[in-house]
């Protein structure tokens, strides 16, 4: 990676063209277009299975869609050599976390295997971000001593050391307590404000999509419901989208 | 099957065009080795020893009885040098150490962490390939040296105590140096060095393409280790013939 694509990282778009996505006989993505600013915080919330995940990897270049495109700042992600000129980071779902490196490590991952940085700076640089998250002394332990929150919010410190100017989150509070949950929705909020990050966020959950979001896009069966401010979506004459925000125990 | 044949040849390429990262991953190398070298040394060998000593065994009594013992030396020399370790201890490294690479590397596709890798622009044929079919490639021939020095060992054991055959140390040893010449030390080094390749790209291929979950994960173990004896036994044809070409 070049030094001028580090210092300087101007805001970007991300423009989703009628993206088509099957998995031998079934289509899970059916056309899906979405336009992104940069700058922004959009969530998309849909039920289990609609192809959030799916939609998301798009996003990134791990999958190659049947039909359609991602644009990032006007380019293909298909084009070769994207992953070096813009700084992309996902977290995903499960963590994802290198189980043969430590938490360290793994955090640091990205800075060493680029040598972008002396050891010493990485070192300092994953500590910090390990603090921001609640994982102070985390360090030399493996991922397989973690437990479900604590590989999650790893994963996002290992997110943030890219210093990404797009950052994917695919459900980053599931399997989070409210109150861990509720600082990593303040921490991507933070991000996105003091670091003009483009966030992407996947999530079924309203508190945090409420809490966060600029936009909201509601899938469902791989199709676009609806998307709007939370404002919108909550006024939505859509009947399901309202099913699927008002959704709750009834007894 | 010829998929199959087509991706490994790729990813061979790729691998290839890698090795000049190989500097920058020279850690993960060096852990590699170390590894294959503390899974393997002592199987190799305990089976070096049995093989020298079997080929004694089967060999030392006929030859005996036809006044050819001072023959003994040369056969199990040769046959242990070019044909016996290079490819025992390919198939021994197939299944201890080429298993766990396609484990290891098919656990990380599964629980996305090569995907992980990819996202930060990590590409995992430098990061994961390229250290292990190096460490591989580097480690057997070694290996072979070894066992076949251990083999000859095991061959003059049998030779000397066995009382079927009974000859003398030195009448065994006289006789392998006069027979087995370095040219046949280096027959079975390229051997094993092709070997090596082989169990190194066929098991990371496997890893890289499972599919379906942990049960994936042991199909592609499976797979790896059965379609690396295969290829050996076949290329050790092919690469005897070969070899033949330029009186080695
Ligand atoms: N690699 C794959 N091969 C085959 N089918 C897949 C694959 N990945 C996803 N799918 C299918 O695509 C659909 C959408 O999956 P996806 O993981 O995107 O759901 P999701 O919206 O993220 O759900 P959740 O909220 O439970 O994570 C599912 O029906 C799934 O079976
Ligand atoms: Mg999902």
């Amino acid at each position: 990676m070049s030094q001028a694509a580090q210092n300087q990282r101007p805001s970007v778009s991300v423009q989703i063209q009628g993206l088509r996505k099957s998995f031998g006989e079934v289509e899970v993505l059916h056309g899906i277009d979405l336009k992104i600013a940069p700058r922004e915080v959009f969530v998309i919330m849909g039920p289990s299975g609609s192809g959030k995940s799916v939609l998301l990897k798009h996003l990134i270049g791990l999958e190659t869609p049947d039909a359609g495109d991602v644009l990032i700042d006007g380019h293909s992600i298909q084009s070769p050599g994207m992953l070096e000129r813009y700084r992309l980071a996902m977290v995903f779902q499960s963590g994802a976390l290198l189980n043969s490196l430590t938490v360290a490590e793994n955090v640091g991952l990205y800075l060493t295997e680029h040598q972008l940085l002396p050891q010493d700076e990485i070192d300092q640089i994953v500590k910090q971000k390990l603090e921001a998250l609640g994982l102070k002394g985390q360090e030399d332990r493996m991922p397989e001593e973690l437990s479900g929150g604590m590989k999650k919010r790893v994963a996002i410190a290992r997110a943030l050391v890219i210093d990404p100017q797009i950052i994917l989150y695919d459900e980053p509070t599931s399997e989070l307590d409210p109150l861990i949950a509720v600082t990593i929705g303040q921490e991507i909020k933070r991000l996105n404000q003091e670091n003009d990050v483009t966030s992407i966020v996947v999530s079924h959950d309203r508190d945090l999509a409420f809490g966060i979001a600029d936009r909201i896009a509601l899938l469902e069966d791989g199709q676009v419901l609806q998307v709007g401010t939370p404002k919108e979506l909550a006024e939505s004459k859509n009947e399901k989208v309202q099913k699927f925000l008002n959704a709750s125990f009834q007894f | 099957m010829f998929q199959d044949i087509g991706e490994m040849l790729i990813l061979f390429w790729r691998t290839l065009q890698s090795l000049p990262q190989l500097w920058r991953q020279r850690l993960k190398t060096f852990d590699q080795l170390f590894e294959i070298g503390n899974a393997s040394l002592l199987m190799a060998c305990i089976l070096s020893i049995f093989i020298g000593g079997v080929l004694a065994l089967q060999t030392g009594p006929v030859m005996v009885e036809r006044g050819l013992s001072s023959l003994i030396g040369g056969i199990v020399g040769l046959s242990v040098c070019k044909e016996l370790a290079p490819v025992m201890m390919a198939v021994l490294i197939a299944g201890r150490i080429g298993s766990a690479m396609a484990a290891e590397i098919g656990s990380m596709r599964v629980y996305q962490e090569i995907d992980a890798l990819k996202t930060m622009n990590i590409n995992p044929i430098h990061y994961l390939v390229l250290p292990r079919v190096v460490a591989i490639s580097l480690a057997l021939p070694l290996l072979v040296v070894f066992a076949i020095m251990v083999g000859w060992m095991g061959g003059a054991l049998v030779s000397v105590y066995n009382t079927d055959i009974g000859i003398s140390f030195t009448s065994y040893f006289n006789n392998l140096r006069s027979v087995v010449e370095p040219s046949d030390v280096v027959n079975g080094l390229i051997k094993s060095f092709v070997f090596a390749v082989t169990i190194g790209v066929v098991c990371c291929h496997q890893g890289l393409r499972t599919i379906g979950g942990p049960r994936g994960i042991g199909r592609s173990v499976t797979k790896a280790v059965v379609n690396s004896i295969v290829m050996i036994l076949i290329l050790d044809y092919v690469v005897t013939r070969i070899l033949l070409y330029f009186n080695l």
